[in-house]
Formats: C-alpha cells, structure tokens, sequence
C-alpha cells in the first residue's frame, strides 16, 4: 500500500471509529489500536502512540460543547487528576519495557470489559444520599441542571473512587486509550456521581490524562507523524461530527453494533496476544 | 460568552460560587477548542506537504524502530520544520495539541485563585507539575 492510500484509508476508519464513539459515548480511541494492529498490521506501540494523540484531539475539541450543557464538576476533575496523571505517567513508562504481547492480552481484556460494560445500564445515582465528611470538605458535592431548576449531588467514597482513577490513568498510559470503561466504575460505582456529570466530567478529564503520557511516549518515539496525521484528523473531524448530531439520535441500536465490534476486537487482540505474532 | 444565561441561584449549599466555575470552564472549553482546531490546521498543512511528496513510497509500519531524533524533541521538531520538512510541521501540531490540555490546567490555577481557593489552587499545581515533568523532563524538552 502506498502512503497516500494508506493514509485515506486510515483517515476514513478514524473518522468512523470516532463517529461512533461519539454517539456512543463508548470513544473511539478503544477501537481505534485493535483496528490499526490488526487490519493494518501496524506494530501496536506505533498505534498506541497515534491512539494517544487523537484521544487528545477528541478530549479536547469536545470539551466546549460539554461546558456550555452546565454538567461537568471542574473541582472533580481537577482533584482526581491527581490520581489519573500519576497513573498515566507510571502506565506509559510501564509500556516502555512491557512486551508487546503482553500489551495485545491486557489490551484484549479492557476490550470484554468494555463491551461487558456497554450491554449493561447505567445505574442512575441514587438520589438525596447524605453528604460524605472528606467530599464536603474537598468541596467536590455539585449541582446540575435538571427539568428547569438545579439538581443537587453529594459524592461518595473518595479514596475509593480516587484509586481506581489511578488505575484509569495507568490503563490510559499503558494502552493509549481514554479509559472511559473504568472511569465509569470510579465516578458512576465508587462515587455515586450521577451519570450525566461523570459523562462529561471524565471526557474534560482523558485529554489531561492523555497529555501526562505523551510526553514519555513522544520522547521514546512511539508518536510517528506519517500514521498520527490521518488518525489524527480522521478521529477529531468524527467526534466533532459526532457531537453535533448527537443526543436525539437513536443511539440503542448503535450501541449494540460498536459493543459487538469491541467484542470482537477484544478477543482478536487477545487470540494475538496469546498465539499470533503482533 | 453572550449567549450565557444567569443560572438559577439557590439550593446549592455545597458549592461555592457556582457561577464563577462556570464561567471559567466555559472560557477554558473555548481555549481548548482553538488550540485544537489550530494545532489540526497545522498537522494538515504538514500533511498536504509529507504526501505532495512522499505519496507514492510504501507504507510500512510492521517494524518498530523509533522515531528518529529530530521526531523525539522539540528542538528536532523546530529543526525539522526549519528545513520545510511536512512531517516536522504534523510534528509541531502534535506537540502544540499535547500542549492543550496544559495551557487549560495552568489557566485553572489562574480562575481558582481568583476564586481564592487555595486547596484547589494546590491541587492545579501537583498536576501541572507531572504534566510538566513528563511534556519537558522525559527527554523532549530542549
């Protein structure tokens, strides 16, 4: 395949991994290392460094059009950044000497994981739950607009949830993903923060999180600029296309199809983690 | 920021100057916007130059050998762009994107100490700090 084929063809998968995983809500980055490993035969630590960079874009670029919905808990995010920024960054040196195959098997099982994830229904926050003594004083309790008034939240087990942030941010660091599956369990499980804040909460938080490992993944020269570009481009132009149709679409439907594709990816990544060459 | 509306005040015991939060992010979502959308346009403009003359070479990336160095640092970034390299321009778009997100965390630490909020100023800080090491500290830096 020639570069510029190459290139096209690679920018159009991106773009539909993250038209999907925009409205999904499941990210496109998850699907985005399987595609490229095995469609593309594209060494997986190659993948995992332009995974990164678009996780970035489609963080970042989305970020505005969450802000101006009034959901996202700036004082959450910042305070369990701490958590995801120290994991990313241990996950990328992690990644560093980790060998491939064992990246392909960790890689494959956050993949069931994440389909598991996606059949299952969110649990709505329980409402009026009694304020947490460390939440109130981390000033993390918020409110969100709801049927015309505000709605009212009190956070729930904060070390809990800010443990399994740093697993979120190794996960990120190691795999070049924006970990979503996980940050679901910490903010929707652990922290009983209702869903629509931790949606849009840990979306402003995977770009801060994405930016604590490319730095390391940058410098070992895994960010090569030839396979980022279309990646790149393909993913960001998807999720802002994405972000704009959003919401009212049938999105059931979809979500059933792109858990069955990470379904399948995962046991692909998983099958060459154990057996194949990757 | 004209099309923001007054919040409904209120019934909000636990949050301390909502408002102000809000306006900050909406400053901070439209920050990150623009540095995306202008880190694109220059990954593209490297991209129109890499393919108007490397469009007919192979592609091949089964092997993993590492970036050369001027791919690795800013300075082989700026060097390579210098010398009109396209793949040195979606190089620089990549660094000013990884950029973005720290850009938002430092203008956090400026809103939370308007809003006189130490804890969180501190908070701002640690995270800015390993977002710092690993941007400058990792080998990128100069």
């Amino acid at each position: 395949m020639t570069i510029l084929t190459f290139s096209v063809v690679v920018a159009v998968v991106s773009f539909v991994a993250g038209l999907l995983g925009s409205l999904t809500g499941l990210g496109g980055g998850v699907v985005l290392v399987p595609l490229l490993t095995i469609l593309f035969h594209v060494d997986i630590r190659y993948a995992i460094g332009a995974s990164l960079v678009s996780v970035i874009a489609t963080s970042s670029g989305a970020a505005a059009a969450y802000v101006k919905e009034g959901f996202s808990n700036i004082r959450i995010g910042m305070f369990l950044e701490i958590a995801t920024t120290f994991g990313a960054l241990i996950g990328a040196f992690l990644a560093t000497w980790i060998p491939t195959s064992a990246l392909a098997i960790i890689f494959g099982a956050v993949l069931l994981y994440s389909a598991y994830l996606s059949r299952e229904p969110r649990p709505e926050a329980q409402r009026n739950l009694p304020p947490d003594a460390l939440a109130t004083r981390l000033r993390l309790n918020g409110s969100f607009p709801e049927h015309e008034s505000r709605r009212h939240y009190n956070v729930q087990n904060v070390p809990g949830g800010f443990g399994l942030m740093f697993g979120a941010g190794a996960l990120s660091g190691l795999l070049g993903i924006g970990s979503g599956a996980v940050k679901v369990l910490a903010m929707d499980q652990a922290m009983r923060i209702p869903f629509k804040v931790s949606t849009t909460t840990s979306n402003f938080m995977i770009g801060v999180t994405a930016a604590a490992s490319a730095g390391v993944y940058l410098s070992r020269g895994y960010v090569d600029p030839g396979l980022s570009m279309p990646v790149m481009l393909g993913v960001l132009a998807g999720s802002l296309l994405g972000s704009r149709i959003l919401v009212r679409a049938e999105t059931k439907s979809l979500r059933l199809v792109f858990s069955l594709v990470i379904l399948v990816l995962g046991l692909q990544m998983l099958y060459k983690g154990f057996w194949g060459p990757i | 920021m004209a099309e923001e509306q007054t919040p409904v005040r209120g019934s909000r015991p636990f949050q301390p100057q909502p408002w102000r939060d809000r306006q900050l992010e909406v400053v901070l979502g439209n920050l990150l916007r623009a540095g995306v959308l202008f880190s694109a346009a220059i990954v593209l403009a490297g991209a129109c130059v890499y393919l108007s003359r490397h469009a007919h070479e192979p592609a091949n990336y089964r092997v993993f050998q590492g970036e050369p160095s001027e791919f690795r640092t800013i300075r082989g970034v700026i060097h390579a762009v210098r010398n009109g390299r396209g793949r040195g321009l979606i190089q620089l778009g990549l660094l000013l994107l990884i950029a973005t997100p720290i850009a938002r965390v430092s203008f956090s630490i400026v809103g939370f100490s308007i809003e006189r909020d130490y804890l969180y100023v501190s908070f701002t800080v640690i995270v800015l700090l390993v977002l710092l090491y690993s941007f400058l500290g990792t080998g990128i830096g100069l």
